[in-house]
C-alpha cells in the first residue's frame, strides 16, 4: 500500500510506473498503493501500467505535514489524488535540489521521461496533521499514519503519540517489525497494516497486507479494516 | 572562532572521526524539524539537534552549515557516520540538552 516511484527525490530512478507494475506482478502483489512524496504526477502512468499487467493500483500521496509527520493518502480516482495534490502544492514551499535529493521525474506508461518536478517534494508542508487527514476524508480517501514504528517522520516520532481525534483508517508499521510486536509496543486502537515503503525495486512485496475484499476499493478495504461485514484482513 | 575552538571551550565530544577544524562558526541554529533548517539555516552555523537519522547530513550540506551538535548523548547510526565521513561533515557530540548547550554556545560566542 506504500510505493514509491521515480518521481520521490529518494527513490531509485529505475521505479518507473511500468516497472513497478511489472515487478508487483512477478512477486504476486495484485494491489500497489503509489504513494510518492507530497505529489501524484506519477499516479496516472501507474495506473494505466497496473491494467496491463492485471494487477491494481491505488492512486495515493506521502503528505509531510509540518510537524514532520507523514501521511498516506489511498484514492479510488485520480481525480481524488489530483485535488489533494493541489491542496498540497498550494502548501508547499522551496524548489528541489537535484544534487542533494535526487531528480524527481515524471515518466509516462511507456518508461519515457515526461519531466522532471521543481518542487521540494522531499519538504514539509504547511499543514499539520489534523488538516491533512481531515482533507484526505473529504475526498473520500483512506488516511493512514505511515511507518509509526520508524524513528523518525512518524506520528509516534514527532508527536509521542496517536491523537485521540486524528481520523485516521490505520497505522502502518514498515518491514522493521513484525504485527505482534506492533500491537505489544503500541497497543493500537487502530487497525494496523504494513507495507514495503519500497524506494527501489526489490523491495516490493518485502512485506504486505493481505486483505479479503468483494473488490478492490476504498470502502471495502475500510470494510476489511474493521473487520466488517465479512471483509477482513488475513493475518 | 573556529569550530576546534568551540569543541574545546564546550567540551564536546567528536562524533566523526574528521572535523573541520578550522571552519569559522557564524552562529548557530537549534531546531528538530529538518523543514525549518533548510528554511532559516544559514552558511557556518553550527546546528543543534537531537536528529541522528541520515538525513540530517543532506541538510547540512544543501544549507553550507558548519556542522552538527547531536544532544542527550544520543548516538547518530552507523549509516549516518559513514555517510558523515563520506562527505565530510563534522558530526559533535553532547550529553547536555539542548537548552543547555545552545545557552552556552550563545555566551561562548557573544563573548568572543
Amino acid at each position: 500500500m506504500h510505493v514509491h516511484t521515480c518521481l520521490s527525490p529518494c527513490a531509485d530512478v529505475n521505479m518507473s510506473p511500468l516497472a513497478i507494475a511489472r515487478q508487483a506482478s512477478s512477486v504476486g502483489v495484485d494491489i500497489v498503493g503509489i504513494c510518492d512524496h507530497n505529489s501524484a504526477e506519477n499516479t496516472p502512468a501507474a495506473v494505466e501500467a497496473a491494467r496491463k499487467h492485471g494487477i491494481h493500483v491505488l492512486p495515493g500521496m506521502e503528505v509531510t505535514s509540518s510537524e514532520e509527520v507523514h501521511i498516506l493518502a489511498l484514492f479510488d480516482e485520480l481525480q481524488a489524488v489530483m485535488k489533494l495534490q493541489e491542496e498540497v502544492y498550494r502548501h508547499l514551499p522551496g524548489e528541489n535540489d537535484d544534487e542533494t535529493f535526487g531528480m524527481q521525474v515524471v515518466a509516462n506508461v511507456e518508461d519515457e521521461v515526461l519531466g522532471f518536478n521543481p518542487r521540494l517534494l522531499i519538504g514539509a508542508t504547511t499543514l499539520d496533521v489534523g488538516e491533512i487527514v481531515d482533507k484526505i476524508r473529504s475526498l473520500g480517501g483512506l488516511a493512514v499514519a505511515a511507518h509509526i514504528d520508524r524513528e523518525s517522520f512518524s506520528l509516534i516520532s514527532q508527536l509521542g503519540f496517536v491523537p485521540e481525534d486524528l481520523d485516521l483508517d490505520a497505522l502502518e508499521i514498515s518491514h522493521a517489525i513484525s504485527h505482534d510486536e506492533a500491537v505489544e509496543r503500541y497497543a493500537p486502537s487502530l487497525p494496523v497494516l504494513q507495507s514495503s515503503d519500497a524506494h527501489q525495486i526489490d523491495h516490493i512485496g518485502r512485506c504486505r497486507t493481505t486483505f479479503m475484499l468483494e473488490e478492490v476499493n476504498i470502502s471495502e478495504m475500510r470494510k476489511a479494516l474493521g473487520a466488517k461485514e465479512g471483509r477482513q484482513v488475513v493475518r | 572562532m573556529t569550530l576546534k575552538e568551540v569543541v574545546e571551550k564546550l567540551g564536546l565530544s567528536a562524533l566523526t572521526q574528521e572535523l573541520a577544524n578550522d571552519t569559522e562558526i557564524s552562529g548557530a541554529y537549534t531546531c528538530d524539524l529538518l523543514s525549518d533548517v533548510m528554511a532559516n539555516g544559514k552558511p557556518g552555523n553550527l546546528w543543534i539537534t537531537m536528529q541522528t537519522h541520515q538525513n540530517i547530513l543532506a541538510v547540512v550540506r544543501l544549507k553550507d552549515l558548519a556542522g552538527i551538535i547531536v544532544v542527550n548523548g544520543r548516538q547518530p547510526d552507523g549509516d549516518t557516520i559513514e555517510k558523515a565521513a563520506d562527505e565530510k561533515v563534522s558530526i559533535l557530540g553532547t550529553g547536555e540538552s539542548a537548552f543547555s548547550i545552545s545557552g552556552r554556545l550563545y555566551r561562548l560566542l557573544e563573548e568572543s
